[in-house]
């Protein structure tokens, strides 16, 4: 089986300058999640990218429906620049589509004006032709059900009757490379996905408390990971023990402040890894007020130990509105699975929801040599290239 | 890192005897049991010597000995087609509420078709009531499904007697009794305990592999098949047998043949000595269930109030020492056991609970680094 997919890329063609760096990550993009399909060819044309396959049109669009950067796209046939053939494409095109009694109308786009007919001759021509072959259509140019598109470009004639709609954004890689701190919760994987959605290159950073929590806890992130690289293709990501701090912060710290002082270890160790990266920002699934670590003061409190950019695409959204997210990125059946996550299990009965910097401040001091805990959780991060999951595609 | 492996009453280690003849049934006698041919009868055999094997132990007839997936489809078999089989003369059902779920689910999708079930409860120990069943017997009563011995404390139920005291009262209720956990560490005589209609078992709980079971069928019942559409298990449970599987099972029972009795003194010794380790070693230990003949030889379910079950596992785990919460099926659904929940655990005993069960693969030695990695681990999540 062979097809041609018309993909169509909105923003990045108004990139001015940068264009040609946008779509060459792009085309690079959809290279890494076509790699391992028969056949593909991308090549680019007036603001246009066409790929070429020879595999399951099915599979090929899904894939390309999650590559950043596309708007959306269209499986198109492809025929030789004469109207006999245009007209049988079309024909071709919509046999098994329309039945009697449906309407239609042909609009054509006519790039080639070497081409020796004009837009609406050629809308009528292929009209007529359709409607002599199928018995029972009508034609209707305001309401159609069904639309024919023909574009005449400079080689052959596409044409096409269906498009899909991509997630848009930038491709992947194109704007920088961040760290997304990353738990088996609803949240951090709808930032992540949004981050990448906007460009950026994402690793993962998730604080791993075993055996306060599981194996499976951790197979979970992974999980998660895997799905958010059948968007953005191969994910690093980091598993940091934490342990040894967490018991550390729980035998000398007061109570309410478990909570903040904890996520003060997590950003300090995320950073760390992050740098090393070569990242220049952390992204994190916060989203204000949800718990007691989530309010504006405790955030200011937990940031503070901290250089780099702290971005929290979820900030303004409502939960209702994460889930729907996670749902359709595939996400949230993962998410909900029921295991014990590091912060459940040290979880305080009272956190402090407006903690004052320079108590928290003491109060950590009490954690002896933590930088050193803090150092050798980054030393002991385990590291795993998570592959795209198969079978959602 | 070494491993220590108890969680026995999850499933069992396949001994290397059990994996020869299954290899031996997937590369040399590997024919369809159906086919004509030579290959054909070599792997017949193999399923006629497991039946038999079967047979002997529980001191059957083969022909009443129907293979199945396992412990959890002879348990679905048995309630659903008694049950039909017996519905034109009453729809009471009489179960426990310490059974696994494989026999809770199909009589609750019972009871949603119309039948009414009464659950008998049991003792602080875990152990059902015969008084309670004789009271709740009735002329309407069709089915009773008593388990043999609880996944989870091991606790075993009357069943003997009780199957004597539903034929005296009831001419008609056929008794299904879940064996899984019992089978090979109990002697059952099926001869003599004539009042067990059902009695269900499975391979993984006794060194064979995952995925086999069988169903014992009192012969003259008249029950319909479970499975449509094959000639295989005398028309009752069609479909191409799970030959290596049967190979398996075959001979992690021989390993057993005439070893029952010594197997529960072995395991017992190893039971009693952690027990006596934990209590000696830790404050505050809380026994869940009974520790003396009344239990299974290997299971002991034990909680450390102040502990989740759920960390301790996962601490344990960490030196390779492998053991439950509640019963495997629903630890990973993180509510908490109602086998534990009717037996009237307190909140915080019923947190803390976890499940030991040994084999006599595990050894003395290893009982003892248990118990001393027990006691760290106690000791070190109560500081926390
Ligand atoms: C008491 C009891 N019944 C039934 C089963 C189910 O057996 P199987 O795992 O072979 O389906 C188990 C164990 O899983 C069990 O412990």
């Amino acid at each position: 089986m062979s097809g041609v997919i018309l993909v169509r890329y909105g923003e990045i063609g108004l990139k001015g300058k940068n264009r040609i760096y946008f779509e060459r990550m792009l085309i690079n993009n959809i290279r890494r999640s076509l790699g391992d399909l028969q056949g593909i060819e991308v090549t680019r044309e007036h603001g246009r990218l066409y790929v070429k396959h020879e595999d399951q049109p099915g599979k090929v669009i899904e894939r390309l429906r999650r590559v950043f950067g596309i708007v959306s796209l269209s499986p198109a046939r492809v025929v030789l620049l004469d109207m006999e053939a245009v007209k049988k494409g079309a024909l071709d095109e919509v046999k098994d589509n329309l039945r009697s009694g449906d309407t239609f109308k042909v609009e054509t786009k006519r790039a080639n004006k070497k081409f020796p007919y004009q837009s609406p001759e050629i809308n009528s021509m292929v009209g007529e032709y359709i409607l002599k072959n199928i018995e029972g259509l009508k034609v209707d140019v305001k309401n159609p059900l069904y639309t024919v598109k023909i574009e005449i470009r400079e080689n052959s004639a596409y044409i096409y009757s269906t498009s899909y709609l991509a997630p848009g954004g930038l491709p992947v890689g194109a704007t920088g490379k961040g760290g997304l701190m990353i738990s088996g919760g609803i949240d951090s994987p709808v930032a992540g996905w949004l981050a990448m959605k906007r460009g950026v290159e994402i690793i993962g950073i998730h604080f791993h408390s075993f055996p306060f929590t599981s194996e499976r806890s951790k197979e979970k992130v992974v999980e998660l990971c895997r799905v958010l690289a059948t968007y953005g293709g191969p994910i690093k990501l980091f598993v940091v023990p934490f342990t040894r701090l967490q018991s550390e912060i729980k035998k000398n710290c007061p109570e309410k402040f478990y909570v903040t002082i904890m996520r003060r270890m997590m950003f300090r160790i995320a950073q760390k890894i992050a740098l090393r990266e070569g990242c220049t920002v952390l992204f994190t699934g916060e989203n204000l007020g949800q718990v007691a670590s989530q309010t504006l003061e405790s955030m200011a409190v937990i940031e503070r130990v901290v250089d780099m950019p702290v971005l929290r695409p979820l900030i303004t959204m409502d939960k209702l509105e994460i889930i729907e997210k996670a749902k359709e990125i595939g996400t949230y059946d993962i998410s909900i699975e029921p295991y014990e996550d590091c912060c459940t299990l040290f979880v305080p009965k009272h956190p402090a929801t407006k903690p004052r910097l320079d108590e928290v401040e003491k109060a950590e001091e009490n954690v002896s040599d933590y930088e050193v805990l803090v150092e050798e959780a980054v030393e002991k991060a385990e590291s795993i290239l998570v592959a795209p999951k198969e079978g959602v595609l | 890192m070494r491993e220590i492996y108890l969680d026995n009453s999850a499933t069992t280690k396949v001994i290397p005897e059990a994996v020869e003849a299954m290899l031996e049934a997937c590369q040399i006698k590997y024919g369809n049991p159906s086919s004509l041919h030579g290959k054909g009868i070599e792997a017949e055999k193999i399923i006629r010597e497991t039946r038999e094997r079967i047979a002997g132990f529980l001191n059957c007839s083969s022909k009443e000995i129907f293979f199945t997936s396992g412990g959890t489809e002879a348990n679905n078999w048995a309630v659903f087609k008694a049950a039909e089989k017996l519905k034109r003369f009453g729809k009471h059902i009489i179960t426990t509420s310490i059974e696994h779920s494989s026999v809770l689910e199909p009589i609750k999708e019972l009871e949603g078709r119309g039948f009414e079930v009464t659950y008998l409860s049991p003792s602080k120990e875990g152990i059902i009531s015969l008084e309670e069943l004789k009271r709740e017997l009735r002329p309407d009563t069709i089915l009773v499904s008593i388990m043999h011995a609880n996944n989870e404390t091991g606790a075993l139920q009357p069943v003997f007697e009780a199957a004597e005291i539903i034929k005296n009262i009831s001419h008609r209720a056929f008794f299904h009794v879940d064996a899984v956990q019992s089978f090979g560490k109990v002697n059952i005589d099926l001869k003599k305990e004539r009042g067990i209609d059902f009695l269900s078992i499975s391979a993984h709980k006794i060194h064979g592999p995952k995925g086999i079971g069988a169903l014992f069928i009192r012969e003259g019942l008249n029950i319909s098949p479970f499975l449509l559409g094959g000639e295989q298990e005398g028309k009752m449970r069609a479909g191409t047998e799970n030959l290596p599987g049967i190979a398996g099972f075959g001979a992690a029972l021989k390993g057993l043949e005439n070893n029952v009795e010594a197997h529960w003194e072995k395991i017992k010794e190893l039971k009693e000595r952690f027990v006596r380790g934990i209590k000696d070693g830790i404050r505050d230990v809380i026994i869940n269930g009974p520790l003396d003949n009344r239990a299974l030889p290997h299971i002991v379910n034990v909680s450390f109030p102040g502990v989740k079950g759920e960390v301790l596992v996962h601490f344990l785990e960490q030196w390779g020492i492998y053991i439950s919460t509640g019963s495997a099926c629903h630890s990973r659904g993180g509510s908490v056991s109602h086998v534990l929940k009717a037996m009237g655990l307190k909140r915080e005993a019923l947190e803390g609970a976890v499940r030991v069960s040994f084999s006599a693969l595990n050894s003395q030695e290893e009982v003892d680094f248990a118990v001393e990695k027990f006691r760290e681990a106690v000791e070190e999540l109560r500081s926390l």
